[in-house]
């Protein structure tokens, strides 16, 4: 195969995978910390992404044209927004069940992902279609053959490679971070040692929904399009790459997110007639992963106590 | 009770039944309404379910009408199954005389069997795919609108005409999307295009970065695109991310508002075929319009709108003419001939498809689908991506 056609390959890949990692990585806090999946992750990400529509219609209503501060005010709007969002979900949804049975709350986070998805459809104004996306990074790109390397693509690349790093050292390297862990390991021993289990969890609960806001808004300016169902896939993607990663695990959920988009291209790519069944290929695979490894690639350093 | 209060509620009850009585003369029949009213294509469905419903209410309007009518609006979600289940749900309600039913192919040919069953009259008002009419001889189907034969043929024929020579072929996996491509690849074989490299996708899938990468290094002049809006925008958006040089050749199932406001403006030269002739410059497409304006609905009335007023038009016209009965419903369809209606005039074949082969092609320029013969790109004043 051409050079420049594998690097095109490799750069598409590379920035699906980015966008499931972010949201994988969510999951795999979620889970981290409380045990639980929570289902309407996708769509507190397409929440994300159009409230960082929002948020660019208002501030450039108000007379910025600088796309620049455009973007810097979508990012912090939408962000906080968010990560408010998911502690509101942690409050108020899940804690409350902490001791019904696991299936409540995965219940009750899947019909709230409906409920933000309908939401979303109805009360944005002509929610049902399409949204054109602002592209606000600069498009200059340089060809090499086949392969048409953008600078805005090299730029959310290095942004998505930058907050999973940052959310890595802020997990290992901080104060924060070591009452993170130490609720996910134990609880109850956790609580004993002074920390703030119920902040814990909001704040675990606020980064994660925070990465799925960035995910959110990375999609629409690399497709320069969201909608209103786009974060069900992408949820249930991001869970597929949690899963195989192994659930609780950081580096598990980033590895499963490129896995899985290189499953995708592969699919594409290789197989004859591949690209209508490049999700069968790639779930298929998964399963297979599955199968072999049940605690997923990399697996929680503590297992569950019996 | 005194005899006093006595005659008083006797008189009182009669000028009660005297006031109400001829007010409630008129039966009430029910017609139903089956579209996409949720999900991806639902703006399609919400203006095809408005105007279903502007043509019960200028019917309720008309004090001529001998009954009074009640629209059942159901959602198939453009979903197979989901379709199935509200159609038998409609179909077994007796109280419901007809239904214009469907916008999506794939909901329109999984439901033919369901009507048939039981008996319930349909016209659907917005699928393409022939087999809906032409795979069964089913009495109780009939179409106002054409079929994707008529269609792609004068697709192939505009851009073979044009001079272009290579197509690639993106399809969604659905029957409609199935069915585009094996009627646009016949045609086009026949006119001797060539097809370099044929593509299925999911009809919700969000990324095209990998096939649009092969269809790059295959270097076609015109991607074909067998699909709906919502696929079709993100699939020109990312043509544009990859860049690359071809034009955008779509079918009935992109010409809608929707299309041109996801994009913007890299919906500028976008092909597109539908059958019939747009609103503006149907018979009756003025007054629709106005009519359609006047009710203040949420969503505009999208590209097959006018096909469901008529539709439901036709429906109401056989009710008032043969009585709330399905059979007879049926029996009077069935000799539909040059019946007036503002998509034109309406002959349903004795597979009840309507025989309208006039197809409008469309161009997308400055933001509008513009009829190609009215275009600065037929007159030559623009032109298409490597058009020569």
């Amino acid at each position: 195969m051409d050079i420049g056609l594998l690097a095109q390959y490799i750069m598409n890949g590379l920035m699906v995978g980015m966008m499931y990692a972010l949201v994988a990585v969510g999951f795999t806090l979620f889970f981290g910390v409380l045990d639980i999946i929570q289902f309407s992750h996708g769509d507190v990400l397409t929440v994300g992404a159009f409230t960082a529509l929002m948020t660019f219609l208002g501030v450039r209503a108000a007379g910025v044209g600088s796309g620049s501060i455009l973007l810097l005010a979508m990012v912090i709007v939408a962000i906080f927004a968010v990560a408010a969002l998911g502690m509101l979900i942690a409050r108020y949804l899940v804690l409350p069940l902490r001791t019904a049975p696991a299936l409540n709350t995965l219940l009750i986070t899947l019909m709230l992902g409906t409920v933000l998805r309908e939401s979303v459809r109805l009360f944005y104004p002509q929610g049902a279609n399409p949204k054109p996306f602002p592209g606000l990074l600069p498009t200059n790109s340089i060809n090499f053959g086949n392969f048409n390397l953008r600078l805005d693509n090299a730029i959310m690349l290095t942004a998505g490679t930058a907050v999973i790093v940052g959310v890595e050292l802020l997990l290992n390297r901080t104060k924060l971070g070591l009452a993170i862990r130490a609720v996910a390991q134990d609880e109850e021993t956790a609580r004993t040692m002074g920390v703030n289990f119920t902040a814990i969890v909001l704040i675990a609960f606020a980064i994660g929904s925070a990465l799925a806001a960035f995910a959110g808004i990375m999609n629409g300016l690399y497709y320069n399009e969201i909608n209103f169902g786009m974060g069900l896939y992408l949820g249930i993607i991001g869970f597929a790459a949690a899963i195989i990663g192994g659930l609780g695990s950081i580096y598990g959920a980033i590895l499963g997110g490129f896995l899985f988009a290189a499953l995708q291209t592969i699919g594409t790519v290789a197989l004859p007639f591949g690209s209508a069944y490049k999700d069968v290929f790639a779930f298929a695979v998964i399963i297979i992963f599955i199968a072999w490894r049940p605690t997923g690639l990399i697996q929680e350093k503590i297992s569950e106590r019996v | 009770m005194s005899r006093g209060l006595k005659t008083a509620t006797v008189i009182l009850a009669a000028v009660w039944l005297v006031a109400v009585v001829p007010a409630d003369a008129k039966d009430k029949i029910k017609v139903g309404f089956i579209g996409p009213l949720t999900g991806g294509v639902s703006a399609n469905g919400l203006g095809g379910r408005n105007s279903a419903d502007l043509a019960v209410r200028l019917r309720n309007a008309d004090a001529k009408a001998k009954y009074e009518y009640e629209l059942v609006v159901l959602d198939d979600e453009c979903k197979p199954n989901v379709a199935v289940q509200v159609a038998t749900k409609m179909a077994a309600e007796k109280d419901i005389i007809a239904a214009a039913t469907h916008y999506c192919s794939s909901t329109a040919i999984a439901t033919v069997d369901v009507y048939h069953k039981f008996g319930l009259p349909v016209v659907v008002w917005g699928a393409v795919l022939p087999d809906i009419t032409y795979r069964n001889k089913y009495a109780e189907v009939h179409r106002v609108n054409g079929t994707m034969i008529n269609q792609n043929e004068a697709n192939a024929e505009l851009v073979t005409r044009l001079g272009y020579k290579t197509f690639a072929v993106i399809h969604d996996t659905t029957d409609y999307g199935k069915g585009h491509n094996e009627y646009f690849s016949a045609a086009l074989a026949k006119l001797g295009g060539k097809i370099v490299g044929t593509f299925g996708v999911g009809a919700d899938q969000q990324d095209f970065t990998a096939e649009l990468t092969q269809i790059k290094a295959l270097n076609p002049e015109v991607i074909y695109f067998g699909g709906l809006t919502p696929i079709g925008v993100r699939i020109r958006a990312q043509m544009d991310k990859l860049g690359i040089k071809a034009v955008f050749d779509g079918t009935s199932g992109i010409v809608s508002d929707a299309y041109i406001q996801g994009l913007g403006p890299l919906a500028e030269g976008t092909l597109a075929f539908r059958e019939g002739a747009p609103v503006e410059k149907l018979p009756g497409g003025k007054v629709f319009m106005e009519k359609y304006t006047a009710q203040k609905y949420d969503n505009p009335p999208e590209a097959y709108g006018a096909f469901a007023y008529a539709a439901m038009d036709l429906i109401l016209d056989s009710i008032e003419k043969v009585g709330p009965d399905r059979r007879k419903v049926i029996d009077d369809l069935a000799k539909v001939k040059n019946r007036d209606s503002i998509i034109g005039k309406i002959t349903l074949d004795d597979h009840g498809q309507n025989t309208v082969s006039f197809i409008t092609k469309y161009v997308v320029q400055d933001g509008k689908f513009v009829v190609w013969e009215d275009s600065e790109y037929a007159s030559g004043k623009r032109k298409l991506p490597r058009q020569k």
